[in-house]
């Protein structure tokens, strides 16, 4: 069985069961939903993409808290006994995952963006390694379960249904040491791993003033703005932004790469999106080695002409 | 009040070289630094030693090399270094780790009331280590912790940042919390503190002196296996506009955005 755990149902969820459905038709095994949560989580639109959803519900789990989850997580995955178990690199799994491995003494592979499995049932988990210099791919040969946690939108969502049976279990309630005091809601603004059309900046824009042309570009397409970790580090931008090994990783339809040099650690986060457009004044930058258009120009004037373009079109 | 910060060495460059037949990453030869994070992580530990007087001891399992890593973290203010060296760690995985760590925290009694550690290090890039050490000794975990708000008799309370929100924890202690960059502005070493860590010692303790087996160490005691390492070549074959062409290109741009602004939602 493979098992597939988060604590909401969102395109993360989705795109993990769509691999997971890909891995068990090559095993031909069964893939399980282990969904721990909030009382209001529903499953309808989900469930025929498992065979069994496994339901955890409580008015408790509104938030997070570790030991609560990790406690009803770990009798659940002992009673269904998955030998793959997959969560998305969210804080949520990157929380409850290290701590499952540590209860079921077996090995976790962090933020993977591929995996497969051999004829064997051995899990091949492959992540950036090194500071994004190579890939290395990971098993977990003799542990069960083999343990890995997913970068969202490494997968897409796949239309493959199943049987889609629905179970509750019941949920062991426990006095926890850590309680939530306040909660503020956060701008979920740098949506940048959403949109479909990404406007990324790099030290090429020269200045923060400079980098409005990016936003009023992403605006006019509806796209969201990317940034590199130069730029995040001169805080033009806030980390949400971040585009790379240790920002996000983005796969949309459309990649502006605007004055990046394309080390492999921003590579790492944009290298599968569809068309990748580079502008570098610098016509040797390994920017342009993974794009299909490449503008060798001012990243400024460039972004500036686009957006003009654009806007006389609309006015028109 | 006492505090233990776990801090690991991290090579210096981005240019690691891999051990071909295990898969492991070559540490010799590299100039070793502290993970820039685990300096956030000891900062807020000094700054509580300012404030609530704490005791500060640093805990770390690597190479002999990273006696210098922890005397300097004796320079800038930490009481007490320990590491954890043995060829038998060697290889370890964040399961090896974490239990090796874990191990040495009861076999030599050290105490704590709140464990600091960074949120990932720069090298391994997984962020396990710490909640997996605290699993393996029933602690309670806030792990993306963005700002230390206060220390109480027996709790802490701290901001964590997540996708959607901030949340303000109370956690009772003894508890581990892994820290963003926000916590804490690393402050820089002084001449006296280096002076002073002269007199200090690193204590270092090897497999046997914690009466662990091989069995659960290193590379034997890890149960993921690097099996392969390669290079991404995800090269396209792009077409280049300049110069007086740069126009066309501008043009085949638009129509490109143009094209796909219309499936998005918003
Ligand atoms: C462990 C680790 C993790 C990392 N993680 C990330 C990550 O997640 N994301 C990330 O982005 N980076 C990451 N980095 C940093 C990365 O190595 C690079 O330093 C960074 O991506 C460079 O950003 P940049 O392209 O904006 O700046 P630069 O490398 O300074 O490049 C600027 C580019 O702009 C061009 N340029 C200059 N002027 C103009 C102009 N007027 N018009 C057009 N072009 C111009 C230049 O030719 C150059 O190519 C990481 C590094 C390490 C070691
Ligand atoms: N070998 C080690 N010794 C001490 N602390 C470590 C070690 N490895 C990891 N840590 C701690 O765990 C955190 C996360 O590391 P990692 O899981 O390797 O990304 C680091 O910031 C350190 O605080």
């Amino acid at each position: 069985m493979i098992g597939v755990v988060n604590n909401q149902i969102d395109k993360n969820t989705l795109e993990l069961l769509g691999k997971a459905n890909q891995m068990a038709v090559k095993i031909q095994t069964q893939v399980c939903l282990f969904i721990i949560g909030s009382k209001e989580l529903k499953v309808d639109h989900v469930k025929d993409y498992a065979d069994l959803t496994v339901l955890m519900l409580s008015e408790n789990f509104g938030r997070f808290s570790l030991y609560p989850f990790l406690i009803n997580l770990e009798k659940a995955i002992l009673k269904y006994r998955p030998s793959i178990l997959l969560s998305p690199a969210t804080t949520f799994g990157r929380t409850i995952m290290p701590a499952l491995a540590a209860r079921l003494r077996t090995g976790l592979t962090a933020d993977c963006t591929d995996l497969d499995v051999d004829d064997k049932g051995n899990l091949l988990q492959t992540r950036p390694a090194i500071g994004g210099n190579v890939m290395a791919t990971i098993i977990t040969p003799n542990h069960r379960p083999q343990m890995a946690t997913v970068r969202p939108r490494s997968f897409s969502v796949q239309p493959e249904k199943r049987e889609g049976r629905v179970r509750i279990e019941e949920i062991t309630e426990l006095e926890d040491s850590c309680e939530l005091i306040k909660i503020e809601k956060r701008e979920p603004s740098a949506q940048i791993d959403q949109a479909q059309i990404v406007v990324s900046v790099g030290k090429g824009l020269r200045r923060k003033e400079n980098t409005q042309i990016a936003e009023k570009l992403a605006q006019l397409v509806s796209g969201a703005v990317g940034a590199t970790r130069s730029v995040v580090d001169a805080k033009w931008f806030s980390h949400d932004h971040q585009v790379g090994l240790s920002g996000k990783t983005v796969k949309p339809k459309v990649y502006i790469a605007a004055g990046i040099s394309g080390a492999v650690q921003h590579i790492a986060g944009m290298q599968t999106s569809e068309i990748v457009i580079a502008i570098n004044k610098d016509r040797y930058a390994p920017i342009f080695k993974v794009a299909d258009i490449g503008l060798v120009a001012d990243a400024y004037s460039t972004l500036e002409q686009i957006v003009k373009i654009l806007e006389d079109e609309s006015d028109a | 009040m006492k505090i233990l910060v776990l801090a690991k060495q991290v090579p210096d460059t981005d240019k690691v070289k891999i051990d071909p037949l295990t898969g492991t990453m070559i540490r010799e030869g590299l100039d070793a630094v502290i993970n820039p994070l685990d300096l956030h992580a000891l900062e807020l530990a000094l700054c509580l030693k300012e404030t609530h007087r704490a005791q500060i001891t640093v805990l770390s399992m690597g190479p002999m090399s990273t006696e210098m890593v922890l005397r300097d973290t004796l320079a800038l203010g930490a009481d007490r270094a320990i590491l954890l060296s043995d060829s038998a760690f060697a290889g370890s995985d964040t399961w090896a780790t974490s239990y090796t760590l874990s191990e040495a925290v009861k076999k030599l009694n050290i105490e704590y009331d709140l464990v600091i550690c960074g949120e990932k290090a720069t090298d391994g890039e997984t962020g396990q280590v710490g909640v997996e050490f605290a699993v393996l000794l029933n602690l309670p975990v806030i792990t993306y912790v963005s700002r230390f708000v206060s220390l109480q008799n027996d709790s802490i309370v701290v901001e964590r940042t997540v996708e959607d929100a901030y949340e303000t924890w109370k956690v009772r202690l003894p508890a581990l919390i892994s820290v963003l960059r926000s916590v804490s502005e690393p402050r820089l070493p002084t001449l006296s503190g280096k002076k002073m860590s002269l007199s200090k010692k690193v204590e270092i303790y090897n497999a046997r002196d914690l009466g662990l087996k091989n069995n659960d160490l290193g590379l034997t005691g890890s149960p993921t296996r690097v099996v392969k390492v390669y290079n991404t070549k995800l090269s396209r074959n792009c077409q280049l506009y300049m110069g007086k062409d740069l126009n066309q290109g501008i043009q085949e741009v638009v129509k490109i955005l143009k094209n796909y602004k219309g499936s998005v939602r918003r």
